[in-house]
């Protein structure tokens, strides 16, 4: 066994223990800990293959932005667990059923991938493979590029304005007017006669 | 190169026994070199950090009109020391209700990705650990992860202060990456690369061609992000004494505060020597002339670890200059600095950058 498959095997293993352990940890912070090393790992696996951009953006995307994001509300929550384990037999169906089509699919993709392994694409040329990713997205491929982040684009202001509330009782400050403040508006300055002592 | 002259040397010392040790060496032997290589990166750096305790000290003392520490050694230069060797023999106290597990891992979580980072730095022309194609995105994605130490610290404390503290800087930090990474985003498109070396050696010239020039709003942008990101002063809320006694650490003492600590001082450090290989030309010397100055021999002021060592010392001043000059920063202040402000300052550079490229005075954006 040579170290390249051997660091593989490794990785896999941990890819796979961090992902069961995401679904069995009874606690959601645990949870999404678990789930950051899934993705982390998953990374590794993929500089393995030589895809630098895409396991750095893994990290980047998934790892710094988006799990502290998760974290941040899962901390936040008061979730009383036992309420929420309650309803494990009704949810049993649904996912069973999303479970067996997913493992049906990873399964068609690994056959006939297996039968036709000359198919697979080769690791893209030597150099770097951010410049070969971005003028595929930016010169070959633009305009689907282009549209699919306006969609984004407007997906996220649907979402904001959905949401978006504006309440009249909130507080908040305006730094125009508090940068703007003057010595006179907050200050008087009031004239006492000293006071005579008694000795 | 020095591989291959570590590997004569061990071979002159072993004589006619290095033959056989070298054939049961040398399938790990790439493993031992890089270790080797990582252990001469962190130890200087950790030195670096404790003599950087030592100059915030001093420096914000006379800024204030103090002397600082002068007790510990000469001018109070085993300070330091004294410190690290006082955090080591304390308890270690874990809160009652903490969650243990997550609570001793946290340090390691915020001290880790401070030091991997180090690998992509160029410290000269040829001194780099690891000369990767994405070193940018490769700082970026480590510098992101600091965090997870923060928020777990506060969240496995068990204590409303901590935890108060995580949450604060967790937003901060998500917020302010945002406009990090765009002024990344334009060290990029002058550059042409994310290599961090192709980077320095897109500067050579002297003063005049470094990225500092072009990218003067963006630099700015990113070194108040920087001291953002790691919740320095002024923008230090998620420790603010005033408020939250000491924020996501308060529940942490002995030396796994010191590792908190060692984690913060080390990103700024980065944060410094990033900003110097970004846009200010690396270990390029700010005049070419200086690299035909020859003494016995030698060239002392050309382009070399020297000056990356200079830059970043200055850089460093700096935050600690910030330090002592500037009061915090209201929460809500902050927030607004990194969204309403940077965010559109970095984008309108981009975008004047992406145009000023399509014109005739391409050559002044490289």
């Amino acid at each position: 066994m040579t170290f390249f498959t051997f660091t593989f095997y490794a990785f896999a293993l941990i890819l796979v223990f961090a992902g069961l352990r995401v679904i069995t940890t009874r606690n959601p912070v645990h949870a999404a800990l678990w789930l950051v090393l899934s993705f982390f790992t998953a990374a590794a696996i993929w500089i393995l293959l030589q895809a630098e951009f895409l396991a750095i953006t893994l990290v980047l995307v998934y790892v710094g932005a988006v799990m502290v994001l998760f974290l941040f509300v899962v901390m936040m929550l008061d979730v009383n667990f036992d309420s929420l384990r309650r309803q494990f037999r009704s949810y049993l169906p649904q996912g069973v059923i999303v479970g067996a089509l997913v493992l049906l699919e990873m399964t068609l993709a690994v056959v006939s991938s297996a039968i036709g392994a000359a198919q697979i694409a080769p690791p893209l040329p030597t150099g770097s493979n951010t410049k070969a990713l971005g003028s595929l997205l930016y010169v070959d491929y633009v305009y689907p590029f282009e549209i699919a982040a306006v969609v984004l684009l407007v997906a996220i202001i649907a979402a904001i304005t959905l949401t978006h509330r504006k309440r009249k009782a909130t507080r908040y400050q305006d730094p125009a007017v508090q940068a703007n403040v003057r010595r006179e508006d907050r200050v008087r300055i009031v004239q006492m006669p000293a006071e005579k002592s008694e000795t | 190169m020095i591989e291959q002259h570590v590997l004569s040397a061990f071979a002159t010392i072993w004589g006619p026994w290095w033959d056989p040790v070298w054939s049961f060496v040398r399938p790990v032997w790439p493993g031992i070199w890089t270790l080797t290589k990582i252990v001469a990166i962190a130890i200087p750096l950790i030195l670096s950090v404790a003599y950087l305790t030592l100059a915030e000290r001093k420096v914000i003392g006379w800024m204030q009109v103090r002397i600082g520490p002068n007790r510990v050694g000469p001018l109070g230069l085993l300070q330091p020391f004294a410190d690290v060797l006082k955090m080591l023999f304390k308890e270690i106290i874990v809160p009652t209700g903490a969650n243990r597990w997550l609570f001793f891992i946290a340090p390691m979580l915020s001290l880790a990705p401070a030091l991997a980072a180090w690998a992509v730095i160029p410290f000269s022309e040829s001194l780099v650990l690891s000369n990767i194609n994405a070193g940018l995105l490769y700082i970026l994605a480590m510098t992101s992860m600091g965090v997870y130490g923060i928020i777990l610290a506060g969240w496995a404390s068990n204590s409303k202060y901590a935890f108060l503290g995580c949450l604060r800087s967790a937003a901060q930090i998500v917020s302010y990456e945002i406009a990090m990474g765009f002024a990344l985003v334009g060290v990029l498109m002058v550059a042409n690369s994310l290599n961090l070396g192709d980077i320095v050696r897109g500067q050579e010239g002297g003063a005049a061609q470094w990225y500092l020039w072009p990218l003067l709003p963006l630099f700015v942008v990113y070194i108040v992000s920087g001291i953002a990101e790691t919740n320095r002063h002024p923008f230090d809320v998620a420790e603010g004494e005033s408020e939250i006694v000491a924020g996501f650490h308060v529940e942490y003492s002995g030396i796994m505060f010191a590792l908190f600590f060692l984690a913060e001082y080390m990103n700024m450090i980065l944060v410094s020597a990033l900003a110097s290989v970004m846009f200010l030309g690396g270990w390029l010397s700010p005049l070419p002339i200086l690299n035909d100055v020859e003494v016995f021999g030698v060239h002392p002021f050309g382009d070399s670890i020297l000056w990356l060592g200079l830059k970043t010392s200055a850089v460093l001043f700096m935050f600690l200059w910030v330090r002592a000059t500037f009061p915090r920063y209201r929460y809500d202040q902050i927030m607004r600095l990194g969204w309403k402000v940077f965010i559109p300052v970095t984008l309108v550079w981009i975008v004047f950058l992406g145009v000023m490229m399509q014109t005739r005075w391409a050559y002044l954006f490289h």
